[in-house]
């Protein structure tokens, strides 16, 4: 048993929203336990600078950001030299993915705001991230899905809340692309032997794909209204 | 924000010739896919520094210095000396270096090779506290990149740990607060001693100690760093492409094994 009640590979729970910002091409709302992410996708769109653009495929950028409130102690709204090194890790996770071949000399831009940080934000952030990609409707080879396994007194645990982050002995953040079983983000600091290690990662991938069924239901939820909508729509312009 | 980079035309060529060896288990370089090229650190190559080594790893060349001076502490580890690492790409390494602020790659890089001195504990930090909440010692290790013929992870930490090594520090007494240095002089307690291995996966193989030509043509490439007793302490996935669960305990069963060597070799040659 741990500090908030769960099993040792139980996740936190997860709440997913599709299509939560107006204005943006793509985007999602995830609440990871006490994470609050939201992701934006503004894309395929043209490159800028024009020097950037590539002749084969899009640039992807992505840039992962903590609010100054999402954190215990204020955090300077200045990206930091995490929030940096986590943009990189990120968009690499993120890119085997999406089929950028489709949009050679345009931009796809994905935007992460941790908008309140409890540990697993990378994660948390993969997985907002896919679903905003696919709401943008930009083509995709699958979804992505984050989840962090660890160590707590010992123990290898899944899903490590802040608590158990700050007094644990590792941490493991890990995203899968489900259907073919690969790894795209794999970091691991703290300490592990090698055995500990197989069992976090079979751990955080197995999670992944329970992420994954969320998410896949998520998406259907949005376009399940949507395709109501349009239906009543076409129904009343029948009856007119 | 982090982009999508641009491969050099020049490296397109390459690529064929390259990728088409490994697929027939052979290198550009005449290595086995397991064989780390041949290594040798220097230690004490500036006397300016309180520590300082060179490592040639292959033809990729990295110097680490270590400076050290007192300061305030952390308030989350007020009896804790302080650890900085941070990485400069000089723009004479590479003609894809450019000078200016750090980019994520050297970020990426300082914080991977901090995260395996971080994470093993290989600085006995609460030795380097003068007066808790006050004063602790500084250690900063700035990894230097001289020249950039590929796995610089690795060169980097390396570089940086051998810098550790060499580092030596006034002996102090603490009165009121302040440090009084003694004559005798004293090395950066050290406890352990973190070796990364990172290794490529380019079509379908995987090869460790990338060259730049490999690493250009890699879809990713995995760092696992292990402490002395074969305990993982930092890893870290780069690259593009990814690796199924079973290549990835591959590899990190192969990388504990190299550094087992390459730390015994290292500290033979530093001690």
């Amino acid at each position: 048993m741990r500090v908030d009640g769960r099993r040792f590979d139980e996740l936190r729970p997860l709440k997913i929203e599709v299509g939560t910002l107006d204005k943006a091409d793509g985007s999602a709302y995830v609440e990871h336990g006490r994470n609050k992410i939201l992701a934006g996708v503004y894309g395929p769109r043209e490159a800028h600078p024009k020097h950037i653009a590539l002749a084969d495929r899009a640039v992807i950028r992505c840039r992962y950001h903590m609010a100054p409130f999402s954190t215990d102690e204020r955090k300077s709204p200045a990206p930091s030299r995490r929030e940096l090194e986590l943009s990189k890790v990120i968009r690499e996770a993120l890119e085997p993915a999406v089929m950028s071949e489709y949009f050679p000399r345009s931009t796809i831009d994905i935007f992460i705001e941790v908008l309140q940080a409890d540990a697993g934000t990378r994660c948390a952030g993969i997985t907002a991230a896919a679903l905003a990609l696919a709401d943008a409707g930009i083509p995709m080879r699958e979804l992505v899905a984050g989840c962090a396994a660890g160590k707590v007194d010992g123990k290898v645990v899944l899903d490590l809340s802040d608590v158990e982050d700050k007094q644990g002995e590792a941490d493991l953040p890990v995203a899968l692309m489900p259907k073919s079983n690969v790894v795209s983000l794999l970091q691991m600091d703290g300490s592990l032997t090698e055995e500990e290690f197989k069992q976090a990662l079979d751990m955080s991938t197995d999670a992944c794909r329970r992420i994954y069924e969320m998410q896949r239901e998520a998406l259907r939820q949005k376009y399940h209204v949507v395709k109501d909508e349009a239906d009543k729509e076409e129904a009343t312009e029948v009856n007119a | 924000m982090s982009a999508t980079r641009q491969l050099s035309p020049v490296a397109r060529l390459e690529q064929k010739t390259v990728v088409d060896l490994i697929g027939k288990g052979k290198r550009v370089d005449d290595r086995g896919a397991l064989d780390y090229r041949p290594t040798t650190i220097t230690l004490g190559v500036i006397e300016k520094a309180n520590g300082s080594a060179q490592v040639y790893l292959g033809k990729t060349k990295v110097l680490a210095g270590v400076k050290i001076q007192p300061g305030t502490p952390f308030p989350d580890t007020p009896d804790e000396g302080i650890l900085t690492v941070n990485a400069e790409f000089v723009p004479l390494a590479s003609p894809t270096f450019e000078a200016g602020p750090p980019d994520e790659n050297s970020i990426e890089l300082a914080r991977v090779v901090d995260r395996g001195i971080r994470e093993s504990k290989a600085i006995d930090l609460k030795k380097l506290c003068i007066a808790p909440g006050k004063k602790v010692f500084m250690i900063f290790v700035d990894v230097y990149v001289l020249d950039h013929d590929g796995n610089l992870i690795d060169a980097a930490a390396m570089a940086a740990l051998g810098a550790l090594i060499n580092a030596k520090m006034h002996a102090f007494k603490v009165e009121n607060g302040e440090p009084v240095y003694l004559e005798e002089i004293m090395p950066v307690p050290m406890q352990n001693y973190p070796v990364s291995i990172t290794s490529v996966k380019v079509d379908g193989a995987t090869v460790l100690d990338p060259c730049l030509e490999e690493e250009q043509v890699m879809s990713c490439r995995l760092t696992v760093t292990t402490g002395k007793d074969d305990s993982l302490c930092a890893m870290q996935k780069g690259g593009l492409g990814f690796l199924s669960p079973d290549e990835i305990k591959q590899i990190v069963s192969t990388s504990i094994s190299k550094a087992r060597d390459l730390r015994a070799k290292m500290l033979s040659n530093v001690k």
